[in-house]
């Protein structure tokens, strides 16, 4: 009972406690705290309940709510034991209260004026309990309400109190700098108080300051350097002493201190470096506190401007670290050795072998210490076995927070330092299938991209080699159960692209991998659409190729499950595929010409390949367009229109949300699809807006469209191609190869001479023969690399000349950057940039092929009211079929009818109804808001040529989707 | 800065849990059990530090330390040094041995407010301001006497002639020291 002192607790605790303690399972467990809590709630409300019994009921709350039960209902007494004028009580109050509640607890208000009291007792063990609550329970609001006692506080003769004070002011300063912005002086003031623990005390919140802003506290260099001087010397009472280091936590915070302040500041640094030197030579290292002041001191030799003699000093003590056989003392050594190798990087050699031992340590922190330092100290020559290590580890482990995070630096370092494209890709594929659905979907496309691009136009031989590999290892890792679903969404991307480019696997093979991915993986709607899409294209260019297209049974019950599915986007890439399939090849190569998944896309977005039509139907008497805003009566529309043409325009009601949803625009396609089949005659204003949006991520100065754009700049960039300048990426994939040589060449030489120096070191050290060669694959460049020209983008032109096995001469390379120079803009597949002489030239463009189409067909409607189909058999076929006839006499009738309004107006209305009939899988309110508009506007002659427009647009964007989708939206968007 | 104080035991039992900055019960009792599964996988003669990220989120570091059944965890950030931090649990400890004679897992449930007041003599504000166990000693005891003296002094006051009771105060008084 003594050695409880005040702090005496009932038999009833004990034997709460004790019941809990021999539980035998959680379920008992909770059964014993539930009837507790049930007799606390009955007992604690009881009236005159006396002050020892009511804190040891608070006592058992606090106890109650550690183990993770609810003890809300008890919070209100805790609160009023903190009024209570005996400090036994009021310290279990205080207690209770900083544990239940945070600062802005609806009970905080009755709090406040007890601490403001407190604050100001007699007993300065009551202002210690009330400054502690201060510290947990006072927020933003309530800083000015106790803020001037805590001020006074400062002075207050008990150093006990001024310490805390000072803490609870740099708590108010963690919480709302602002509020206490004016006084943050008091700590300089406080830094010299007599009392070596308030001074310790003022080190917290300054290291906090200092942090936020160096140059402000230059001046006080001097002044640490002193206290760090007099502690180091043990000018303090013994008192501060722990484990017989004088103060060590105040060494520490002043060393980290100095390291901020003499980062980068020779002037600063040299100030410090005696006393830094000092606690090298002097400091215990036998003892853990110790060596963490050693180590602190480690941290600020390698932050501060360098010295020599420190660096040496502080390689010994890694050196130490490194050789302990504490765990602690390596971990440490580790974490050092990564800060000093920023300035030294030839103090990593001489530890090879410890890293290494670190890297096989049984203990995961030690090992993840040590991947971080090899992350830190990776250059091309290591990269390999680096990144090998990596994976495997990262296969290893289960904890997903460090699977993310150690794939995105084996990704970073890939990107980064690859030797060759096919190890690129192998390695992706190893991360892609550890730790798929983890990485970030950038790094996926950019993988795309990678394989699509290639090493540029300069060798297509090299290019096709690498898609036919990826191909070739996609159909082989496919094999595999239950693979992640961004890597499926590569694999299916690639296989449609490449699949049957090589002409080494037929289409059936493809195309029943294909679907065996989309039934095994029937769950992930993307995966799905990404499979559709990739046998559309499979189909498509075996049409292309006029070769006789058997669609497989399999495949052939996707697509009608498809056709029925839920989701509105894999039906409309169902409908797609089996509209593609019955195209023929001329139609086919239009829409989805092989191997331009690099293409750019023309857009001509002013529509201008319809003028012609425009100028003819004008003459024969429709009126000119006349802009939305020139026009009166018509409200609803020219809201609408506003929106769609001039987005950035501020009138009119917004439709949207701020960032346009990235699923909407697929979702959206399939209404167009249907609308622009089967009532293409009815003018409606929804119309423009969708398809608008649908072509939006395609046009490149649209600012929408940046928005939906694939966001590349996150994303190092430092390997593959850069994107957007031709000429570096010539000669980039020419140094690339060039590097690849010579640390080919070197990587032998590296290793062998390598171990030679290490052996002639130390010939008598047994070191198995396997550790000395992963010792000299990671470390052996070392000390060479640095001769040698990094994967620089520059670097290599000269030394291409030199390498044997550089592939591209260097004439063909100038050619090939001159051509690339001429081109504005190289074959991208991210970059939609603005159409250029050469690409247009370069690609069949399907749109100039269009406008032809349409044009006849347009006029050809107009004027005579013929069916379309009969001039455009293969494009119009598709979309007009039921409703031509509808649709081209209305048109007819309308065109005749110009002359006159109100005539103009009978057919469209009394079209209505068989429109709306054939549409019945439309939404009604579509219908509804079409026919309001149509009422609305009916009137307008202006309608005769907009329709046509429209039409014509509609037709137009539908292609242009199956095209752009095909090459672009499948990397542009999720799906 | 210090996160967190925890003493758990190796069941998983949670000993003493104490927060620096405030945190839901559920998120408490979340926090507790995801270091006791890390703490309990790891075997012996390893390090005593663990990347605390996954489960305290950025820039946590936790050290712990094992005492016969007990776990001594502190979760802090990069401001502090993790070999000091190990230290610290080692001044913790002593004090506790100290206060309690050979402390055992029992002291510390049983002695729970006291167990509070120590750590708040070492760790202010999720600052450390002492080091020394017989500081810490020094203020403990000082607050513990205050809590007995009003009582006792009533007790005299009251039952100046009772003799039974003010030997009952002696005796309490003896004890105290």
């Amino acid at each position: 009972m003594g050695s409880q002192g005040g702090f005496y607790q009932s038999k009833e605790f004990l034997d709460l406690v004790k019941s809990i303690g021999e539980a035998r399972s959680k379920a008992e467990e909770d059964r014993i705290v539930l009837n507790e809590i049930e007799t606390l709630k009955r007992r604690i409300s009881e009236p005159d309940i006396p002050k020892r019994k009511m804190k040891e009921y608070i006592i058992r709350l606090v106890y109650i709510e550690m183990l993770g039960h609810d003890a809300s209902f008890g919070y209100i007494h805790a609160v009023k034991m903190t009024h209570d004028d005996s400090l036994l009580v009021k310290r279990t109050g205080y207690l209770a209260v900083t544990l239940f509640l945070n600062e802005d607890h609806d009970l905080i208000i009755l709090i406040v004026n007890t601490i403001q009291k407190d604050l100001k007792s007699d007993n300065y063990l009551v202002v210690c309990a009330a400054l502690n609550a201060v510290c947990k329970l006072i927020n933003e609001e309530t800083i000015p309400a106790v803020l001037p006692q805590v001020m006074e506080l400062l002075a207050h003769p008990k150093e006990a109190v001024r310490k805390k004070a000072i803490m609870a002011l740099h708590r108010f300063y963690q919480k709302s700098p602002s509020s206490v912005s004016h006084l943050v002086s008091n700590f300089r003031k406080r830094l010299c108080d007599n009392d070596p623990g308030v001074m310790g005390a003022t080190l917290c919140p300054l290291f906090e300051l200092i942090a936020r802003d160096v140059n402000s506290y230059k001046d006080l260099v001097i002044s640490f350097v002193s206290i760090l001087k007099q502690v180091a010397e043990r000018r303090l009472s013994k008192a501060y002493d722990c484990h017989q280091m004088p103060a060590p936590f105040i060494q520490i915070k002043l060393l980290k201190i100095l390291a901020l302040l003499g980062s980068g500041d020779k002037q600063a640094s040299e100030n410090m470096y005696t006393v830094v030197g000092d606690i090298f030579r002097k400091c215990d290292s036998s003892s853990n506190i110790g060596n963490a002041v050693l180590y602190e001191c480690i941290c600020c030799v390698s932050s501060i401007y360098p010295n020599p003699k420190l660096l040496e000093s502080a390689a010994d003590v890694i050196s130490r670290f490194l050789k302990s056989d504490s765990h602690n003392l390596k971990y440490m050594g580790i974490d050092a050795l990564g800060r000093l190798i920023k300035i030294s990087p030839e103090i990593a050699e001489q530890h090879q072998l410890a890293v290494i031992d670190c890297l096989e340590d049984p203990d995961d922190t030690l090992k993840r210490k040590t991947f971080e330092l090899l992350y830190k100290m990776t250059k091309s020559t290591n990269v390999e076995v680096i990144v090998d290590r990596m994976i495997d580890y990262m296969i290893s482990i289960s904890d997903n927070h460090y699977k993310t995070e150690i794939a995105s630096r084996c990704v970073e370092l890939a990107e980064q330092f690859a030797p060759s494209n096919q190890w690129f890709i192998q390695t992706m594929n190893r991360v892609f299938e550890h730790a798929g659905d983890l990485v970030n979907i950038k790094v996926a496309h950019s993988l795309m991209r990678l394989i699509a691009e290639g090493f540029g136009e300069d060798d297509d031989n090299a290019d096709s080699k690498l898609r036919s590999s990826a191909v070739e290892s996609y159909l082989r890792i496919l094999g595999e159960p239950k693979l992640p679903s961004v890597f499926l969404q590569v694999i299916c991307w690639v296989l449609g692209e490449y699949g049957t480019a090589d002409g080494m696997f037929s289409a059936s093979d493809i195309t029943g991998k294909l679907c065996d991915v989309a039934e095994a993986y029937s769950n992930d709607e993307t995966v799905k659409a990404y499979a559709t899409t990739a046998l559309m294209k499979i189909y498509a260019f075996e049409i292309a190729a006029r070769r006789k297209v058997d669609m497989l049974p399999e495949c052939q019950s996707l697509m009608e499950e498809l056709l029925a599915s839920h989701s509105t986007d894999l039906q409309q890439r169902a409908y797609e595929l089996q509209a593609v399939i019955g195209l023929d090849a001329h139609a086919v190569d239009c829409i989805m010409p092989s191997d331009a998944s690099c293409e750019d896309i023309e857009v001509d977005r002013d529509l201008s390949f319809l003028n012609d039509y425009i100028q003819e139907a004008i003459e024969k008497g429709a009126q000119p367009y006349i802009p939305e805003s020139e026009r009166s009566g018509m409200l609803n529309i020219s809201n609408f229109r506003n929106q769609d043409h001039h987005e950035a325009s501020s009138h009119g009601l917004r439709f949207e949300a701020y960032e346009l949803p990235k699923p909407a625009v697929q979702s959206r396609i399939p209404q167009a699809l249907i609308a622009s089949t089967e009532i293409v005659p009815v003018p409606e204003p929804m119309y423009p807006r969708e398809s608008y949006q649908t072509t939006m991520p395609s046009i490149p100065s649209d600012a929408g469209s940046a928005e939906l754009k694939l966001r590349l700049e996150g994303v190092q960039k430092k390997w593959g191609r850069p994107t957007y300048t031709p000429a570096t990426s010539t000669s980039n994939s020419t140094s690339q190869k060039t590097v690849n040589g010579t640390s080919q060449g070197d990587g032998a030489s590296t290793v062998s001479s390598m171990r030679e120096t290490y052996d002639s070191r130390k010939p008598q050290v047994e070191v198995s023969h396997e550790k000395q060669k992963l010792a000299a694959s990671l470390f052996g460049g070392s000390s060479k690399t640095e001769k040698r020209p990094a994967t620089g983008h520059k670097a290599a032109k000269a030394s291409s000349h030199m390498v044997e096995k550089s592939h591209v001469p260097k004439s063909s390379m100038e050619v090939a950057s001159d051509k690339a120079a001429s081109a504005q803009q190289p074959p991208d597949l991210l970059d939609l940039g603005e159409p250029t002489a050469t690409s247009t030239a370069l690609q069949l463009d399907p749109f100039k092929q269009l406008e032809g189409l349409l044009d006849t067909t347009e006029v050809a409607s107009a004027v005579n009211g013929a069916p379309a189909a009969s001039i455009s058999p293969d494009i119009m076929a598709l979309y007009v079929d039921t409703a031509a006839g509808i649709h081209n006499k209305n048109d007819a009738d309308l065109l005749s009818g110009l002359s006159n309004p109100s005539v103009t107006n009978m057919p469209g209305t009394t079209a209505m109804p068989q429109v709306t009939q054939s549409s019945s899988k439309r939404p009604n309110p579509k219908d509804s808001l079409e026919k309001d508009a149509l009422c609305r506007c009916g009137f307008a002659c202006s309608w005769a040529v907009d329709r046509t427009i429209i039409q014509a647009i509609l037709v137009f964007i539908y292609y242009y989707q199956i095209y752009a989708r095909d090459c672009h939206i499948n990397v542009i968007q999720p799906y | 800065m210090i996160k967190a104080v925890m003493v758990m035991n190796t069941q998983g039992k949670s000993r003493l849990a104490k927060f620096y900055e405030y945190l839901s019960v559920e998120k408490q009792q979340e926090l507790i059990r995801g270091v006791f599964s890390v703490l309990c996988s790891r075997a012996e003669n390893v390090s005593n530090f663990i990347d605390a990220e996954s489960i305290f989120g950025l820039d946590s570091r936790l050290v712990y330390k094992h005492f016969a059944t007990l776990y001594f965890v502190f979760v802090f950030d990069s401001s502090e040094n993790e070999l000091a931090v190990l230290d610290l649990i080692q001044v913790f400890v002593e004090t506790l041995d100290k206060c309690f004679q050979n402390v055992c897992e029992l002291d510390i449930v049983f002695n729970y407010s006291k167990i509070h007041t120590i750590l708040d003599e070492m760790v202010f504000g999720g600052q450390v301001v002492e080091t020394s166990s017989s500081e810490i000693m020094k203020a403990v005891e000082e607050i513990s006497k205050c809590f007995l003296s009003p009582f006792l002094l009533s007790c005299v006051k009251m039952h100046v002639d009772d003799v039974r009771f003010s030997t009952f105060a002696l005796f309490l008084i003896r004890i105290n020291r």
